[in-house]
């Protein structure tokens, strides 16, 4: 319970130190930084739900990036609907994609699975492509996405849109923060740690792994709206398989095993990327580069690799208590 | 408690089990023995619902079970521990516990209290203390020794409140000392929770010291079944153990 008070109050800190930046006086550049930040983070940090938490790797997760942009990038354009109500349309499409193809998917183990995922996401893309009367083909949603004011709100305006985006943000990161420290949650890592024993445990392996991918899909789908918000469209590389390769480099590069790993990796490839580009056009030979080093140096993401030393103290800290234990049992036999 | 019938199994041409018939009393603890490919593992995946029989039924408390998934057999009440420990490593012995618990509880997609449950911890605590595995709870599940490995197999088991309890091979890969301190742990469960406790072991001592009942399997059929001195004194157990020269050495 203690737990949960600090993880919130994490949440309101994060919140707050987000909002201080326009109030700061921060220079545009920033908080377009940040904006982007968001949007990709989200889409990382829900990938990681299935790579990190649940062992599924899956390769096509920017289709449901792309699913929750169009999806609301339309219903906004078509003018019938309020941004929430765009938002929850928005949602229950992306809900309902990730169930029909999670369904077909979380079936199938390792390669397989990833390389359905990566299947299922061309498709989209390609329909994203070719229907070009409703999605714009490869213009993407032209004519700009409209903002009506709701509840008195106006995303019109840089610094409200700056607000509601934080807000959204910091509370797709509470639930993915909620979904790991449940039973849930580890319900997820008994089945990323052995499967098969999960199930002799009674566990419905795939009506977990199904939910899970749900879950993870809805956020990558917030995300996916938030650019569309802060972009004013939505275009389909949101969907192709370079963005989802990319929300892998973020997982890479930050860390799976800590839960803001992701986050940070974000941070690292789009500083690599914003840096790299105004000196060079090859930011992903430069991108390539840091990953190999991460990837055959380290092994890991540099959290990882600090949480990997704080559990070897904690369990040699362990160990030590247990070998007390042993010790006295031992002493309790000999008398 | 568990009645097997005529159970058949074949892998392609391959009699795995030929009509087993068996019968474990509720609430007893018995042996089963056989020399190696004899279709002891096999006769506990059967039961477990890993793959079902060719033809035969298992009875459960009178209900067939043959057939069913292994999800469901496992809620109808039978545990399971593996040859080889089957555990979560990257799970602390408590987490383990807790989280196998919670399984067992249905509360294994519960979203909005934090982990662990309080339900789930008592009853992890307590599974813990009954073998012996308070001292190591934060210990990662890969960092345990061989023995508590084992240990925490059967804990995983147990957690499920098992009717039925299927330990294969408990104390495979341990020295001496430590076998007879395993089979201890064992016995004390197979007393403390008063149930219906079957193990698959090779050191004949063991066996025929702790087993009420004793079954010997030999070619995927039963060959001779009994109390320990009935089973120890049965000349085609000697012979299959021992071939027939040894015959009169041993009697």
């Amino acid at each position: 319970m203690a737990g949960r008070w600090r993880d919130l109050g994490l949440a309101a800190l994060g919140l707050l130190v987000l909002l201080l930046v326009p109030v700061v006086g921060a220079p545009p550049a920033i908080r377009d930084f940040i904006m982007f930040g968001m949007a990709y983070g989200l889409l990382a940090m829900s990938l990681n739900l299935l790579i990190g938490y649940t062992g599924l790797v899956s390769f096509g997760h920017a289709m449901f990036f792309a699913a929750g942009a169009y999806a609301f990038g339309l219903a906004m354009q078509s003018g019938k609907f309020s941004i929430p109500g765009a938002f929850v349309l928005a949602m229950a499409f992306t809900a309902t994609m990730a169930l029909i193809v999670g369904a077909i998917c979380v079936r199938l183990n390792e390669i397989y699975f990833a390389f359905l995922t990566l299947a299922f996401q061309m498709l989209f893309y390609n329909i994203i492509l070719g229907w070009v009367s409703f999605t714009g083909g490869d213009q993407g949603l032209m004519g700009g996405i409209p903002r009506p004011k709701f509840l008195g709100i106006d995303l019109a305006d840089r610094t409200q849109l700056y607000i509601f985006c934080s807000v959204a943000f910091v509370v797709c990161i509470a639930i993915l923060r909620q979904v790991v420290t449940s039973p849930f949650g580890y319900t997820l890592r008994m089945i990323r740690d052995n499967q098969e024993r999960a199930a002799f445990l009674g566990i419905n392996v795939t009506m977990v792994k199904l939910a899970c991918f749900v879950i993870s899909a809805c956020i990558a789908g917030v995300g996916g709206i938030l650019l569309t918000l802060f972009v004013s469209g939505a275009y389909p590389n949101f969907g192709f398989w370079t963005t989802s390769g990319e929300a892998i480099f973020m997982i890479l590069l930050g860390g799976s095993n800590v839960f803001l790993g992701p986050l940070v990796g974000t941070v690292i490839l789009r500083l690599l990327n914003d840096i790299t580009v105004s000196y060079t056009s090859h930011t992903e030979l430069v991108l390539g580069i840091v990953i190999l080093v991460l990837v055959l140096g380290l092994r890991k993401g540099p959290l990882d690799l600090l949480a990997d030393r704080w559990e070897n103290r904690r369990q040699a800290k362990a160990q030590a208590v247990r070998d007390a234990a042993d010790k006295d049992a031992q002493a309790g036999r000999d008398a | 408690m568990l009645k097997l019938e005529n159970l058949k199994k074949s892998f392609g041409g391959v009699a795995a089990t030929r009509d087993v018939t068996l019968d474990f009393a509720d609430g007893s603890l018995s042996a089963i023995i056989g020399p190696n490919g004899a279709g002891k593992t096999t006769l506990f995946n059967l039961i477990t619902g890993r793959f079902p029989p060719d033809t035969g039924r298992i009875l459960l408390a009178g209900e067939n079970i043959a057939g069913l998934s292994q999800r469901r057999i496992v809620r109808l009440g039978v545990g399971r521990a593996f040859q080889v420990a089957s555990l979560f490593p990257t799970l602390t012995v408590s987490e383990a516990l807790a989280a196998a618990a919670q399984a067992h509880q249905r509360r294994e997609t519960v979203l909005r209290s934090p982990f662990p449950l309080a339900t789930t911890t008592k009853h992890g605590d307590e599974i813990m203390e009954l073998l012996g595995l308070t001292r190591v709870a934060g210990i990662l599940s890969r960092n345990l020794s061989h023995g508590d490995q084992k240990l925490l197999d059967i804990g995983l088991a147990l957690a499920l409140e098992p009717k039925v309890l299927l330990l294969d091979e408990p104390t495979a890969g341990m020295g001496p000392e430590e076998r007879w301190r395993m089979i201890e742990t064992v016995q004390r469960l197979w007393r403390a929770r008063r149930m219906t406790l079957i193990f698959i072991e090779h050191d004949m001592d063991i066996v025929f010291k702790v087993a009420q009942t004793v079954r010997v399997l030999s070619y995927g059929s039963v060959l001779a079944e009994g109390t320990p001195d009935e089973v120890r004194t049965n000349p085609k157990v000697i012979e299959a153990y021992l071939g027939k020269s040894a015959h009169g050495a041993v009697a």
